[in-house]
């Protein structure tokens, strides 16, 4: 039993002492801007995604609470980007909310908490650490989801992501408790000895390992388990969109580590084949069904399920006929995927909110009609996401696609080179609708000629660093790149 | 920064200068800018030829920096006799291009010029990588500027024929970039292009890898029958548009086949050589009538680039030295003679806006200092001896006629073709009486336009009378190249 170890989670301490103090204060803001709040939330981001980042920096790895939680580099490298990614959604969405009156305190808190679910997640050593950092996010995102109480479809979306998440939650904790059942123990690492030892009843093992791959493609929101996806995208506020689209799926990605690889690496034969078939499944309808779509949100929607297949090949090719050499190559590869969707998405929900105006969403594609004509620097900007999205060099996309492809066809094994063509040729159809977007913002005539109303300069600096990182990750990828082996690397051998 | 890094890195810069500042208010001084851009590009890729080393097939002017450790991929910048030309070719036909929209994109001029400097430094960077990935970064960014050029400033079915030209081009090079993986991971781990020109491969893996790669390059060429994006493309891209993409693009595809296919794959491509043999003596002879009916001239324009660019792939696959060098030759004098021809047709454009033969008639009444040179280009388009157009077509048919006389034969022919379609259009267009009010009112080109045409013109017959700089330069890199693929890499 290892000891208490407090210093191992003074990020989450940090956070959690930050967020209640965010939300004493912002009892006593009576600007209507919520000035205050918005920069003290974004100082507690802040520091605690410095103290994350410097955590990863020394490369240690500690276990912590009784062997509750461990903090290893690639915990804090996720938790770090996930604060990166809520600072930023924070950011785009101020302005966003603030006119449509939905600027209040419990935005920030919210958000916040959701940070600190994450921070839970990536550092869980325990299947029900995982399990308490999973709810309070996800808590936190129904409630973010309702923000807008008197909006029809905001509630119907916050109604809908709600049951379907709950039930996914119980999907996993079923699963969770078939793992214990068969175990005997809840901690990650003991469970991963206990398989590795053998003499459990393989049937038990595998029928949990199905109950939480469901879970998990739930929260990812892989084919079949992708239907509250586009509705949530699309009937969700713009800012709450952006914080459910970008952070938590980082957070998903990690328990996906922490649970099928560091737990269930020696179930890894049957898992795998559930995320081909989850992966092909989410390549093919989530970029076929994204064609359909008028509505940007909702479009983006699919293009997320879509790449997330890409995730998911990554996380496939791990364990190649029972050795795990490649296993560094591809979950780093898979890591550096999400990283660099995370991304992009940010920025192209970003946009969408800054050309909103009150009771103007442009969330439909044509409201992007012509707006090279009316902003060059905006539909700049925004096609420089949508291409790194459809994967098109000199962008960060193309080498997560890279990174993934290279990490399939790696294994050597036939079928998983017929995988990566089948991932290629869905990138082709995908480039289709990335490209469409352009179209209606370079070659379509503006249907409203009427120059963009003044923005506020912060956000419109930060877009532009948001699109330059797409860019500049597109020119020189590598750093990146080396930190997520390094991650991965560690979060194997430890 | 070493010379390679300049041609491509200055083109690039000075187009995102002119996005980021340029401004319509001030197109005066876009245009000078992206001049001044486009000249200092051209004059430091003229050392590359005055300092190349004729005697070496080695890759020189080499640049070799680690790029993204974590792969293995180095940024790896090098030419040899097969590629340098085109990167003066590219440079040059940037000055034309820029020359050419002077006075006739008033809309949106600072993102036409940039968007055309930076697809001149993109297309440098493919002929100048060494690294595989390297190479496939730039060929495919080439389509984001390509896309935006068709699409913003075509023609009326633009958006159909930008969304072709993306999706077909990258349907090709998808299958590619799987291909490259699966050499970087076979070699150990680089992405080097000539530790893959020594890779041993056996048969089966040699197949797939040649038919990925012959997806990619045969779009791009583009050879039957996935040529139907070019004519769409074409008609409906602005005048520098289907220039650029004449002159270079196609040209990316058919280096592609010399770069990769044949020496990485030589046994898969003396195996299947009588496939390519096939679609491209197809090319030449049914698609030289494809174009003797058309009745729009850029469309007959860019069937006749096929065409033309058939004789390209046949040259290659032949495997002797007259019908690869023919091949490059008559890719470099098809960069000049398709440019000239778009411009020409742009020059009518823009005093009739129209590109039907019907329209015209007897402008040789109105232009005749335009229709002087106009004569001289479809001379060189049908192959004539004294223009570019000859060398390689003779050069491609000696060739054919030591490996097949019925191929030569059957290739021969284009010339009577080309002489045909190109001729008729010629006297439909230029020749006979005034038809009609349009052609009354057209005047005669003024300075720019001749300056342009000029520049060409000298090109073409430069090429044509004196071939010599450019046969000796690929020489030695060509017999190397013939010595690789003639060994196999079975073991």
């Amino acid at each position: 039993m290892t000891p208490i170890n407090w210093t191992v989670i003074y990020p989450e301490a940090w956070l959690l002492l930050a967020t209640c103090g965010v939300l004493l204060a912002d009892l006593f803001v009576t600007d209507p801007e919520r000035r205050v709040t918005f920069w003290l939330s974004q100082a507690a981001a802040a520091v605690f995604t410095l103290l994350h980042l410097w955590a990863f920096d020394s490369g240690a790895t500690f276990y912590g609470m009784a062997g509750m939680i461990v903090t290893d580099p690639m915990g804090h490298l996720l938790a770090g980007f996930a604060g990166i990614a809520v600072m930023v959604a924070m950011a785009y969405a101020r302005p966003t909310l603030g006119s449509r009156d939905m600027l209040k305190g419990e935005f920030f808190t919210l958000s916040l908490f959701v940070l600190l679910g994450i921070s839970v997640m990536t550092s869980a050593n325990n299947f029900l650490v995982v399990y308490l950092g999973l709810e309070l996010m996800s808590l936190s995102l129904y409630a973010l989801t309702a923000l807008r109480r008197d909006h029809a479809v905001a509630t119907e979306a916050a109604m809908k992501y709600f049951v379907l998440g709950a039930l996914a939650s119980g999907f996993l904790l079923y699963g969770l408790s078939m793992m214990y059942g068969a175990t005997g123990t809840l901690e990650i690492p003991r469970v991963f000895e206990r398989i590795a030892a053998g003499g459990i009843n393989k049937e038990v093992l595998v029928f949990g390992v199905v109950f939480v791959v469901a879970g998990l493609a739930f929260k990812l929101g892989a084919v079949p388990f992708h239907m509250w996806v586009p509705d949530v995208y699309q009937g969700a506020p713009t800012a709450v969109t952006l914080m459910i689209g970008g952070a938590p799926e980082l957070a998903a990605f990690a328990i996906t580590m922490r649970l099928l690889v560091e737990g269930m690496l020696g179930l890894a034969i049957d898992w795998q084949q559930m995320l081909i078939v989850l992966a092909v499944g989410s390549l093919v309808v989530g970029n076929l069904a994204a064609i359909a779509q008028s509505n940007l949100k909702r479009m983006l929607a699919y293009s997320t399920i879509s790449q997330m297949g890409f995730v998911l090949l990554g996380l496939s090719a791990g364990v190649v006929s029972g050795n795990t050499l490649s296993a560094g190559n591809a979950y780093s590869s898979a890591m550096f995927y999400m990283v660099a969707y995370v991304l992009t998405t940010l920025g192209t929900f970003g946009m969408i909110m800054f050309l909103s105006r009150q009771g103007f969403e442009s969330e439909e594609i044509d409201d992007f009609a012509g707006l090279n004509q009316r902003s060059p620097w905006a539909a700049g900007v925004m096609s420089i996401f949508l291409f790194s999205l459809a994967g098109i060099p000199p962008l960060v996309g193309f080498y997560a696609k890279l990174a993934v492809l290279q990490a399939l066809v790696s294994t050597n094994v036939t079928s998983y080179i017929v995988l990566a063509v089948v991932a290629v040729m869905a990138s082709l159809v995908g480039a289709y609708y990335y490209l469409r977007v352009v179209k209606v913002m370079y070659f379509d005539a503006p249907r409203n000629s009427a120059p963009l109303p003044q923005r506020s300069a912060g956000v419109s600096a930060l877009l532009a660093a948001n699109g330059l990182a797409v860019l500049l990750l597109g020119v020189l990828p590598g750093g990146l790149m080396a930190l997520c082996r390094d991650a991965i690397v560690k979060a194997l051998t430890s | 920064m070493g010379l390679l890094s300049l041609a491509i890195w200055i083109p690039i810069a000075f187009g995102v200068l002119l996005l980021a500042l340029g401004n319509d208010r001030h197109a005066g001084v876009v245009r000078a800018t992206a001049l001044i851009g486009a000249i200092v590009s051209f004059l430091v890729t003229l050392p590359l030829i005055s300092g190349f080393d004729k005697r070496s097939a080695a890759l020189q002017f080499v640049e070799k920096q680690p790029w993204i450790d974590r792969f293995n991929v180095f940024y790896h910048l090098g030419v040899d006799g097969l590629s340098v030309w085109f990167v003066l070719l590219t440079a040059f036909i940037t000055v034309i291009v820029v020359i050419s929209a002077w006075q006739v994109i008033t809309d949106r001029v600072a993102q036409y010029m940039g968007a055309f400097l930076i697809l001149s430094g993109l297309m440098v960077g493919v002929f100048c990588a060494a690294d595989g990935l390297l190479f496939y970064v730039f060929f495919e960014a080439t389509l984001i500027p390509m896309y935006l050029i068709i699409g913003m400033w075509g023609g009326a079915r633009r958006v159909y024929a930008a969304f072709k030209f993306f999706l077909y081009t990258f349907a090709g090079s998808l299958l590619m970039l799987v291909a490259l993986i699966y050499l970087y991971f076979k070699s150990g781990g680089s992405f080097d292009i000539q530790t893959w020109h020594k890779l041993p491969l056996p048969m089966p893996a040699q197949a797939l890898l040649f038919f990925a790669f012959f997806a990619a390059f045969s779009v791009k060429v583009p050879m039957w029958p996935v040529h139907t994006w070019l004519p769409d493309a074409h008609v409906e891209a602005p005048t520098g548009g289907s220039v650029v993409l004449a002159a270079i693009m196609l040209k990316l595809g058919a280096y592609g086949f010399l770069r990769f296919s044949m020496p990485i794959t030589p046994d898969a491509s003396r195996e299947y050589a009588w496939l390519i043999i096939t679609l491209s003596l197809i090319a030449v002879i049914y698609i030289g009538l494809v174009a003797l009916v058309q009745k729009d001239m850029k469309k007959l324009v860019a069937y006749s680039s096929i065409a033309h660019m058939g004789f390209v792939t046949l040259g290659f696959f032949i495997f002797n030295d007259l019908g690869v060098a023919g091949g490059i030759v008559q890719m470099i004098s098809h960069g000049f003679v398709s440019g000239a021809m778009f411009l020409c047709i742009g020059v009518l454009y823009d005093r009739v806006h129209s590109r039907e033969i019907a329209d015209y008639g007897g402008v040789v009444n109105r232009m005749p200092k335009f229709t002087a040179f106009v004569v001289l280009f479809a001379m060189a388009n049908c192959g004539l001896p004294g223009t570019a157009g000859f060398v390689g077509e003779w050069m491609v048919i000696l060739g054919a006629v030591r490996y097949n006389f019925w191929i030569a034969a059957l290739a021969a022919t284009a010339l009577i073709s080309g002489a045909a379609y190109t001729l008729w259009m010629v006297k439909r267009v230029y020749f006979g009486e005034i038809a009609n009010d349009h052609v009354k009112a057209m005047v005669d080109i003024n300075g720019r336009e001749f300056l342009m045409l000029l520049l060409l013109a000298v090109a073409i017959l430069w090429m044509g009378l004196h071939p010599q700089p450019f046969t000796d330069v690929m020489q030695v890199s060509v017999t190397e190249l013939l010595r690789h693929v003639a060994i196999s890499k079975l073991n």
